[in-house]
Order: C-alpha cells, then structure tokens, then sequence
C-alpha cells in the first residue's frame, strides 16, 4: 500500500506555505512564497488576493513534487489563514474587488470611534465577546460599504461576497463553494458566540447584508473536494492560524496554552466549552469545533507587532540584512542601555486595546548603539509577552508554569531566554515549528480519519528545546517597571486628550 | 583565451565599475559601459546579488557592492540565521532518528554549536547552543575540516579524550579523506565514552559548506557492534543536509 499524506496550507500575512506531514505529524516538505505588502497610505496595508491564489496554485504540485507523492496520495488538505483580513469579490466573474485589507489596517480607526458610541455597540460587543476594535473584519466590511456605495445594492443581492482567507481559498479550491469556519467567523464581530450563526442584531448594527456572507461551518469536517491546486483532494479542516497553532500544539485541553511568534503573536489558552469573558483586556473566541461536537472556546492575548518589528528594522531601518541577524546584533552589547521600544504601529492591541497609540523609542542617549536598539527589539516581544500572560493569569485565576511556544522567532535563543526570564517561567518549543501548519494538517486529517483521535495526536508532541528563566528578581520587577512606563508615552498619541 | 568563462569576466567587469565610479550605477549605465545586452547584464546583477556581492537600492533600483565583499574571509553565513533556516529540518531529522540533532559551524578553529535540538524523549536536557566541539573528535567537527579548503594545520598532536580519539595528523587526515569520499562523517567514543556521532555538509551557493548537521546519542543506537553506523540513520542525516542545502539555495538541481 502507498503511504498516505495530509497537507496543510497556511496563508500567512506575510508568506503562504504548503506543507506535506507523514501519519507521525513529521515535516516531510515545504513549500513557501512571500507576497507584497502594499500601503498606500500611513496605516493602511492591503494584500491582492489574487495574488495569494496564484501562489497557493504554484506551492501545491511544488510541495508535493519535493515530498516526492501525488494527489492520490494525500489523505486531506487543511487550511490555516491569517485572521480578519477582509475580502470582497465577484460571485460571476470571482474577481477580487480592490485588495484584501489586512488585519493590521488601521483605515477604520475614525469610524470605530463613532462605532464605540453609537446605539446597540454594547450589545454587539457582548454577542461578539470582543472589542470595538479596528482589528476585526466587520467594521472593515462596513467601512468598504460606506465608501463605495455601488457596492452596497449588489451586495444585497449576492452579488458581491465577503470572505475572510480561508473562504477565499475554498472558493477556488472548490471552484464556487462560498463557507468559512468558526473560528474565522469569530472575529468578525458578526458572529453570535453562543449560537455560532451570523447575528442579526450585528448585521444591523454594521449594515451588512446577509446575502454577502458565507456559510458557518465547523473548523473540523469536509467542506468539499477541491477541483484546483489538489484536484481530487477533499478539504478537512479551515482555522485561523493561532487556533491551528493552538490545535498543532495539542493543547486540547482546557488550561493548556501556546504562544505563537510571527508577524504578531498570540497567546491562546483553551478554556473548553465554556467561553470565559476577561476582565483584563483579553478577547474570548472560538478555539475549534469538531463537526458534530461542541465548541471548544479561547481566551486570547493578542499582540499586533513582534516578528513585524524585526522586519522594520530590517526593511526600513535597514540596520540588518536579515530577521535572525537582529540576534547577532543583540549579543554585541550586554543589555539595552536604558533603551526601550514600544511597537504601537497598529495602536497597541491586548491587554490595552489602544488604537490611537501609537509607536516610541525611550532611553535615548548618545550612549545607545544599534546593538542596544536591536536588543529592545527583542525585549519588546519578551514584555508584549510579559503583560498577556499577567491578564491570562489573572483572567484565569490560575498561574502559567510553562509557555509553549512557536513560530519563526522560536529560532531566535536570545529572545526565547529573554522571555523565560521576564516571565519567570520555562519556555518550552516543541519538535514542529510550523505549528500553524501542523495544526491545520492535524484538523484535516481527523476529520477524514487519517488520524483515529486526538489522544494519538499528543503522542507526536516533544519537547525540542527549553529555556529557563535566570533573570535577578529585582531586575526584572525594575525592567518591567520601566517597560510599562514606556508604553504610558504612547498612550493618545493621534487623539490627545 | 581557452578555459576562460565569459561571464566570470563579465561579472568581475562589473564588480570593478562599481567599486569605481559613484559606487550607485543603473542597470542600463552597467549595460552600456560594458557593452551588454540588458538582459545579460541583468542576468549577472541577479546572481551576484543572490551570493551578496552586489546589492540593489530599493528605492532607486540602482547597484552597489554588497555588504559580503570587505567579509570574503569570514563565514558569510550568519550563524542564526543558519539556526533559523535549517529549524524545519532538524526538527523532523530529530524525530525520524530518535536522537538529538545539532548544528556547528566552524569558529576559531573549532566547532561552535549554533543550533540543538533535544532528543525527542520528553526527558530533562539543556541545550548546548554556544558550546565549542574540537574538530577531530565530534562527527559535526570531522565535516567541517574535511570540506575546509585551507586553515591553521592541526596540532601534531591531537587532544586525547577517549582511547578511541584520533591522535596523530596522518590518522586524521585519512579520516578526512573517508569523510570526503562517504560525503559523512562518524564518531564512535571518540570523544565520550559510550557516545557517538553522525554528520554531514551543510552547503550554501556555488557548493560552499557553511556548516554541519548531525545526530548523537548513545553509541549503541547509533552504531553495530562494530562501530558501523545504521545505515538509515546516516540517510536520514544526509536527506536532512539536502533538505536544508537546498533551502540555502546550494545547487539547484
Ligand atoms: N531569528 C529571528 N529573530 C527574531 N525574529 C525573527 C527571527 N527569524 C524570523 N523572525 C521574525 O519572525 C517572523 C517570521 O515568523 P513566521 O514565519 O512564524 O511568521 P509568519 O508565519 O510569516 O507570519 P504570518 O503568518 O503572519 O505571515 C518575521 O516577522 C521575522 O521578522
Ligand atoms: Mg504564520
């Protein structure tokens, strides 16, 4: 018998991957294709969907090329996206209509004020679980209505679809089918929590027309069999990336966590079926649902700028030619020279949720060398880090004792012991770090029955490397303490109060 | 001229207009100066520009010498960013073989351990990033001597940290030799009692090895009761070297 296979797509915001993973959830082959980045104004960041579709067409029979297998071979293909990011396309000619605006866009931040005000914004906060917010898809959606009224009848009649990542891919992949997943849908702001259907009440509050959305399926099941990139191959799985990453961690109990290091990151904590509102500045959300099982709900830490401060120190500073060189840079002074860097690109998401901050350096002197700027690069992160797990803690009543992480900065040492020290706990990565990907592998593959159960899953799971934390206590209180003053300086920052 | 290569000499034209000059030069003055087609010269740009010897200015698309040429002599691989682009492989060499997975590159005239990844086991380990290997007695640091084109030559006498270790030069470079003609090296209690080793190159452009990548453990997993290592493991560590070989865009084939 042929051995059998089970790919995952992850569209990242950066890059989109296609990864071929044998039945011991092994990295058998990867394929990986950056896209463009357009900002066309300040705050704005847009993708071209088209794009995005033409790589997944490429990646797929290169991925399976070098893992040396055909179609026939692959059990299931599973699908992890970047969450939020916004899409309207033509149901006849499915043409992308402009591009996709990604979560990072901050075009919305006028209106979510007027939102934040307007009658029934407490209701839809509350049947969402999240905050007004300009990360979230559905003010976005509302925002492209408004400025384009020509768009708004023909959205009423079907016309024009919505779609998150992952229902943009399923539409090509299956040539039509027009679904999303829970998880996706719950962070639209449109999705009711409780009954995991659009919510009405929301859809007024936004003016969204109902005929523009998709279907709501669960994360975990067939939504059809693909007729492009993987011809023949059935769809099992569709997640945002951090609740795959979630799932590709095991962590499918309540109480367990991950922290994933990307463009962003993200702590997760699986709370089960129960969905937990925070008190401390964190969003709930659908972690997966199984087809046919109850939902199993997130509490969230969500940082907007991690990874994306090393790519701008990179691209716009230019200081370094790559991401990991801002590590040899770091290790070139000792500590950071009384220097910190506060990221609020975007604002500053969890546990603040601040969207007119905005980004600083403190600490200048003529003392501070590009060394001390790197290593607050990376301290940023340890201290993003530091203030989710403080609100989780204190959401959950319980104490994390470890931090399971993933995702590209795991390979930076100096970051993951800088984080083990700040937070006072060992860190600990596991043997797969395209966990996104695994995790969307492992969802496909359960719901074709390539994989039995998820107890074999958290077989696979091994501890590939662990940091632990040797930072002085008295350090870390001082350190921490000017971290958060230096997040005070960006505080109304485009709105002055 | 016989036995020249024609656009070695275009390439190393181009390398001199640009050292000389405004140091920024389009792609159309290069052409032009030199007498190119656009297209070739564009082709030679692109390939200089892949091994860092030029580099193009984003905003302007002009050229300019690249940030590798004062560094010819050192490594031109930054060591993380050789842990960050070989993560995906080491990963699943750890998980098919059992063992722990590591990575060295050449620092000092020994072998620093850049990248570790724990024997998949869940028991307690440390890792060794930052450890310095001698080179005579680790399978990693066997590849890295073996495939180095010139350096300080080795003592005449070698460290001794088992029986087993190589001592003399003559034995060692035969050993070498073996590691050349297998295209992998082994370390069977060389330097710890009970321990061994496999190891092959990690290669960069143009076939450069930038670094190694091996597995140890126990030396009875690793080997018969002959010394002779299994034959799957020492394919699972080459397929691993490939993979990552060719995601730093050694030889495309
Ligand atoms: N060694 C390193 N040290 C610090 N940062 C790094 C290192 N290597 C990569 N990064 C950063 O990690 C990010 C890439 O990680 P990863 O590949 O997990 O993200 P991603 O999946 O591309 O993100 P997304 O899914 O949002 O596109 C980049 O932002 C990069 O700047
Ligand atoms: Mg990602």
């Amino acid at each position: 018998m042929t051995e059998r296979y089970v790919v995952a797509i992850d569209q990242g915001t950066t890059s989109t991957r296609c990864i071929v993973f044998d039945r011991r959830g092994r990295l058998v082959s990867l394929a990986q294709q950056e896209h463009k980045q357009y900002y066309p104004r300040p705050g704005w960041v847009e993708h071209d969907a088209a794009e995005i579709w033409r790589n997944v067409e490429r990646l797929a029979p290169e991925a399976l090329r070098n893992a040396g297998i055909t179609e026939e071979q692959v059990a299931a293909v599973g699908i992890a996206n970047q969450r939020e990011t916004t899409l309207l396309w033509d149901r006849d000619t499915g043409a992308p209509i402009g591009h996709a605006i990604v979560w990072q866009d901050t075009r919305t931040d006028d209106l979510v004020e007027l939102l934040k005000e307007a009658d029934g914004a407490p209701e839809v906060e509350h049947d969402s679980a999240l905050p007004m917010a300009t990360y979230f898809s559905g003010p976005r959606m509302k925002w492209l209505l408004d400025n384009h009224p020509e768009l708004r009848q023909r959205a009423e009649r079907g016309e024009i679809l919505f779609g998150t990542m992952e229902t943009w891919l399923i539409w090509k992949l299956t040539g039509g089918l027009h679904v999303t997943d829970v998880t996706n849908a719950s962070r639209t702001m449109l999705l009711d929590v409780h009954s995991l259907d659009w919510s009405p009440s929301a859809l007024a509050f936004f003016g969204i027309p109902r005929a523009m959305l998709p279907e709501v399926r669960p994360s975990i099941g067939v939504f059809g069999t693909a007729v492009a990139a993987f011809p023949g191959v059935r769809i099992g799985a569709a997640l945002g990336d951090q609740q795959a990453a979630l799932f590709g961690q095991t962590c499918f109990f309540p109480g367990e966590a991950k922290c994933t290091y990307g463009t962003g990151s993200f702590l997760l904590l699986n709370t089960g079926d129960e969905l937990v509102r925070s008190t401390h500045g964190l969003l709930s959300t659908v972690a997966y649902q199984i087809a046919g099982g109850p939902v199993a709900y997130a509490l969230e830490g969500s940082i907007a700028i991690t990874g994306s401060l090393v790519q701008w120190f990179r691209d716009q500073l230019e200081l370094i030619a790559t991401a990991p060189e801002i590590e040899t840079l770091a290790r070139t002074v000792a500590d950071n020279g009384g220097c910190y860097i506060v990221p609020a690109f975007s604002g500053l998401y969890a546990p603040y949720w601040r969207s007119e901050a905005r980004g600083v350096i403190v600490g200048l002197t003529s003392y501070i060398t590009k060394g001390h700027l790197a290593r607050a690069v990376l301290e940023a992160t340890a201290w993003q880090t530091r203030e989710v797990v403080d609100a989780m803690n204190a959401d959950s009543g319980l104490d994390l004792t470890t931090l399971r992480v993933d995702g590209g900065m795991t390979a930076d040492n100096l970051l993951m012991q800088f984080i083990a020290d700040v937070l006072d706990v060992p860190v600990v990565r596991p043997l797969a770090a395209e966990t996104v990907s695994l995790g969307a592998a492992y969802a496909a593959g359960l719901a074709v029955g390539y994989w039995p159960d998820l107890e074999g899953l958290r077989q696979n799971w091994h501890r590939a490397a662990q940091w632990l934390p040797t930072m002085d206590p008295e350090i870390r209180t001082a350190e921490y303490h000017n971290w958060r003053r230096a997040v005070e300086r960006t505080f109304d920052w485009t709105r002055p109060s | 001229m016989p036995g020249t290569v024609q656009s070695i000499e275009r390439a190393a034209a181009i390398l001199r207009l640009l050292a000389g000059g405004s140091g920024h030069l389009a792609l159309g003055d290069i052409a032009r100066s030199l007498d190119l087609a656009k297209g070739t010269t564009h082709g030679i740009l692109r390939t200089l520009q892949h091994v860092g010897f030029v580099e193009q200015d984003r905003v302007s698309g002009h050229y300019q010498l690249g940030p590798a040429l004062p560094h010819l002599g050192s490594g031109y691989l930054d060591v993380n960013e050789l842990r960050s682009r070989s993560i995906n492989w080491a990963d699943p060499l750890a998980a098919r073989s059992g063992e722990a997975v590591r990575i060295g590159a050449l620092r000092d005239g020994q072998a620093l351990i850049v990248h570790h990844v724990f024997r998949p086991d869940d028991t307690f380990q440390t890792l060794d990033v930052g450890t310095m290997l001698p080179l005579h007695a680790t399978a990693i640091g066997k590849v890295l001597l073996a495939y180095r084109a010139a350096g300080p030559e080795p003592a005449e006498e070698l460290d001794r940290f088992t029986r087993r270790t190589i001592r003399t030069r003559r034995a060692l470079a035969a050993e070498l030799q073996h590691v050349r003609d297998n295209g992998w090296s082994l370390e069977a209690e060389e330097m710890t009692p009970g321990n061994a080793s496999v190891a092959a190159p990690i290669r960069g452009y143009g076939g450069l090895v930038v670094g190694a990548i091996g597995i140890n453990g126990l030396v009875e997993r690793i080997c018969d009761s002959h010394y002779r290592p299994h034959q799957h493991l020492v394919a699972y560590v080459r397929d691993a070297a490939r993979a990552i070989s060719r995601e730093l865009g050694a030889a495309r084939r």
